[in-house]
């Protein structure tokens, strides 16, 4: 994250007036304010929970229904309902999203009804979406409480959010970069892959972070398709519970599971940091192979 | 093109899940059980030193409620069904195998200088004439009425044993899980609510500010569950549609064996004797 | 200019079309994806739809599903007002939040912010459920018992949707050419007036985007918002008193609910969907003005 970010900045004049000077003590203020917020979530939970961390917590399966041993079994079984639920959902919302923002006229009924239907898509709650995940994931199609059920289920939660995002950063690009490319000759495929995603690399990669935000956050439709076992998944049809499910029957279910509750809860946040941290990388360094800006 | 090799690898690992799928599955004898949350953290551990004692054993404990399980047995997606009351008259086809046995205690905070409540004052805090702890010889607070939500045997066992109807109570908060509910008391110096002994028993021992009240001059104990002289007992049932054979009969004779006392104890429910 | 490794002209007009069909297959599978699952609200719902008329959703005495109650109308305000007080809350928060990283934090602040940002947005609802429970509601329980309340559903969703509303307004931000706000500094205008006169106006519709899709978020929102509002189905007089939302008394009562019960808790659900989408078409409608 360069200087894509704040370049805007040294482009803005300082603030003078009183209009100027209470904008800018508020938006400081607002900043304060979260940011005293999060370290307080923060610090509760490493309160909680600190103590219980370490390497074999990270590595070893749990004992006695949670509250001992750690979560590597779940680590492991969060990562492939994530990495199924990811690898269905991007290439079908970024064809989506890039069908929506370059090949659709703006009166055309398919386009209406694709945008709606995945509006719809982002409404439907997320209880919702494991009752039928489970009908037609577990039930129907016969995979049972399973890794694959949750991960399918969970690419159904996020396509629209990648689509929407997408369609977002896409169309946010200046026509210059087309008007450009038909200059040279590009046909339109080639302009969409070669000029316009990595121009809206930010984009994506930021509604793929809300999406894998998202993702591992989910309980409730996961409770329902992948369940409930804390065993190390055999296979991508065993059950395996995610940690946002452990941390919810640890702290909600089981008596004295807080400590590791709050432990768990401090592997995700970290977890999280991480794959945002990677996924900025490559995103910057993805728009950078194909655009240079001034 | 980067891109273009990411896909390539997410794709091959993909089929590469697909086709270790099959194979892991079928080499293992398994077994499903859903229902009763109370139950699964106990099922997973009696399930956990089964497969353990039997090589190539999957058991499988997923959770849903009481009622899913019974559903779940009834239509087949599941072998075992865990259930935590007795069965109720509809339900008599099906053969229900006790496990444990688990009592339904008052909790209030520990703060809270009252030391024991009538059934009538009871009744008459949950369906809201007595509104303030006072009336109880209490302190002078409204009292924060913790009540269970719809469907859970936990309701339904304390709304027979006071002979009401959910209708006529008037909660202040709706809980959902055991453990909710132990939070909720514990963060509210006026609240009253019901949860499992053992879940009770535990917080209490390891520091969650939450005491338990005597129901009708019997202390809400283990060992009073264990006697039979607690009044708000309940089974921890594993409930299956016909006779059980095979791997869910080795199973349910384990649960019930004393092999499994000690998981049962650390959950602090009592343990089955089977003569 | 633009590098790149081979030719990228794709000369061959069959490539373009293929992706084209791929690229509408795609769109048709995510679309498809909603019938179904509107499909399957509705079957589950039918059942309950045929018998009772569609009134009694509304003016039924109470919600006692298991004693023929059906009334979803207390359940219908407190989502409206839960998600509302969160937009309320969230919506100048989050654009705060997404000015401050683009225009007046300094680099090395920006980006640790923004990255806390993301940390918030990640955080699962189950988290934010149980530190609410163990550290909010206990505080606005010394207020004004009981504390499980609206106001713990209104703060929980605030913290929960901001994340999304401050990220997608940045990234609008981050789209606005720089040359309107080059040209409006060189028209002497101060930072605020830029911001207020130039910049918003033009990200208008990303930063909309991110409020509808915050809005979405807040109204379907389960699991935090069932440990914290209490859950009492009533209609709420003050922020202090405890309500239950549509999508909290699913996740409550649903693996418990067998036959009309259930079927019911299908019609809540739908009443959700519309909900949301009434507000997508409304949003829809002033944008487009």
């Amino acid at each position: 994250m360069g200087k894509a970010e704040t370049a805007s900045a040294r482009a803005m004049p300082s603030s003078n007036g009183w209009h100027d000077r209470l904008a800018e003590w508020s938006v400081y203020a607002v900043a304060l304010l979260i940011s005293a917020v999060f370290l307080w979530i923060l610090g509760d939970l490493a309160r909680g929970g600190i103590e219980h961390l370490s390497w074999s917590f990270l590595l070893d399966p749990p004992q006695n229904a949670g509250r001992g041993g750690g979560i590597g079994s779940i680590l492991v079984s969060t990562i492939l309902v994530l990495l199924i639920a990811l690898v269905v959902a991007l290439p079908l919302g970024w064809a989506a999203a890039v069908m929506l923002a370059e090949y659709v006229s703006s009166g055309s009924r398919f386009g209406y009804t694709v945008r709606n239907s995945l509006q719809i898509l982002a409404a439907v709650p997320s209880i919702v979406f494991g009752l039928f995940g489970n009908a037609f994931f577990s039930i129907y199609l016969g995979l049972g409480f399973s890794i694959l059920s949750g991960g399918l289920t969970l690419a159904c939660m996020l396509l629209p959010i990648l689509v929407s995002t997408a369609e977002a950063g896409l169309r946010a690009l200046p026509d210059t970069y087309r008007s450009s490319a038909v200059a040279l000759g590009m046909s339109r495929a080639a302009t969409v892959f070669h000029v316009l995603l990595p121009a809206a690399a930010p984009a994506l990669v930021a509604g793929l972070l809300l999406g894998i935000g998202r993702a591992m956050a989910e309980t409730a439709a996961l409770l329902f398709t992948s369940g409930y076992v804390d065993r190390m998944p055999g296979s991508l049809l065993d059950s395996g519970r995610t940690l946002a499910v452990h941390i919810f029957d640890l702290s909600m279910n089981l008596p004295g599971g807080d400590v590791a509750a709050h432990a768990s809860a401090l592997v995700l946040i970290v977890v999280l940091l991480l794959i945002n941290l990677l996924a900025m990388e490559m995103a910057t360094g993805w728009q950078r192979g194909k655009i240079v800006t001034e | 093109m980067k891109l273009a090799g990411v896909a390539i690898v997410g794709t091959i690992m993909f089929a590469v899940g697909l086709v270790w799928s099959p194979s892991g599955n079928t080499a293992a004898q398994k077994l499903v059980l859903t229902g009763a949350s109370t139950i699964a953290p106990l099922a997973g551990e009696i399930a956990r030193r089964f497969e353990s004692r039997h090589p190539g054993t999957r058991i499988d404990v997923q959770t849903g409620g009481s009622s899913r399980g019974i559903n779940d047995v009834r239509t087949g997606t599941a072998d075992i069904g865990m259930v935590s009351r007795d069965l109720k008259p509809e339900e008599k086809g099906l053969h229900a195998y006790a496990i444990a046995l688990d009592g339904v205690g008052i909790i209030v905070h520990a703060s809270n200088p009252v030391v024991m409540l009538h059934r009538r004052q009871l009744i008459d805090i949950y369906t809201g004439k007595i509104a303030n702890w006072k009336e109880v010889g209490g302190v002078n607070s409204p009292i924060t009425v913790v009540n269970k939500a719809e469907g859970r045997s936990t309701l339904e066992l304390f709304l027979s044993y006071l002979n009401l109807k959910n209708s006529q109570i008037k909660p202040h908060v709706v809980i959902g899980d055991n453990a909710q509910g132990i939070k909720t008391v514990a963060g509210n110096r006026n609240a009253i609510g019901y949860v499992s002994i053992g879940a009770a028993v535990y917080e209490a021992e390891h520091g969650t500010p939450i005491k338990l009240l005597p129901l009708d001059g019997v202390a809400a104990t283990v060992a009073n569950v264990r006697s039979g002289t607690f009044p708000l007992s309940r089974p921890l049932n594993l409930v299956t549609r016909a006779f059980p054979e095979g791997l869910a009969r080795k199973f349910i004779e384990f649960a019930r064996s004393p092999e499994v006392h000690d998981l049962v104890e650390a959950q602090y429910f009592v343990p089955i004797s089977v003569r | 200019m633009i590098w790149s490794k081979r030719n990228i002209l794709f000369p061959s007009a069959s490539v373009d079309t293929l992706i084209l069909w791929l690229l509408r297959i795609a769109s048709g599978i995510a679309a498809g994806m909603v019938l179904l699952i509107l499909f399957f609200l509705l079957a589950e719902s039918l059942p309950l739809l045929r018998e009772i008329p569609a009134v009694r959703f509304v003016t039924d005495s109470s919600w006692q599903p298991t004693e023929g109650a059906y009334n979803l109308a207390p359940m219908l305000s407190g989502t409206l007002y839960a998600a509302g007080g969160a937009l309320f809350l969230a919506t100048p928060l989050g654009i705060a939040s997404a000015l401050f990283v683009a225009y007046y934090a300094l680099p090395s602040a920006a980006r640790i912010y923004r990255r806390l940002i993301e940390l918030l947005a990640g955080i699962p609802s189950v988290v934010y459920g149980f530190w609410a429970l163990t550290t909010l509601v206990p505080l606005i329980n010394e207020l004004h018992p009981p504390g499980a309340s609206l106001l713990a559903g209104i703060l929980v969703l605030t913290l929960m949707i901001l994340p999304t509303v401050a990220l997608t307004a940045h990234a609008a931000l981050l789209a606005v050419p720089d040359e309107y706000l080059r040209g409006a500094a060189a028209l002497g205008m101060s930072r605020w007036s830029i911001i207020r006169g130039v910049v918003l106006p033009a990200a208008r519709m990303g930063v909309t985007a991110g409020i509808i899709l915050a809005a979405g978020r807040a109204i379907g929102e389960t699991m935090a918002v069932l440990m914290v509002t209490g859950n009492v189905v009533q209609h709420a007089s003050t922020v202090y008193d405890p309500i239950r939302t549509l999508a909290a008394n699913i996740a409550l009562e649903m693996p418990y609910a067998l036959g009309d019960h259930r079927a019911a808790l299908f019609v809540s659900g739908l009443m959700l969907m519309l909900l949301v989408i009434a507000l997508w078409s409304a949003a829809a409608r002033i944008g487009r003005n």
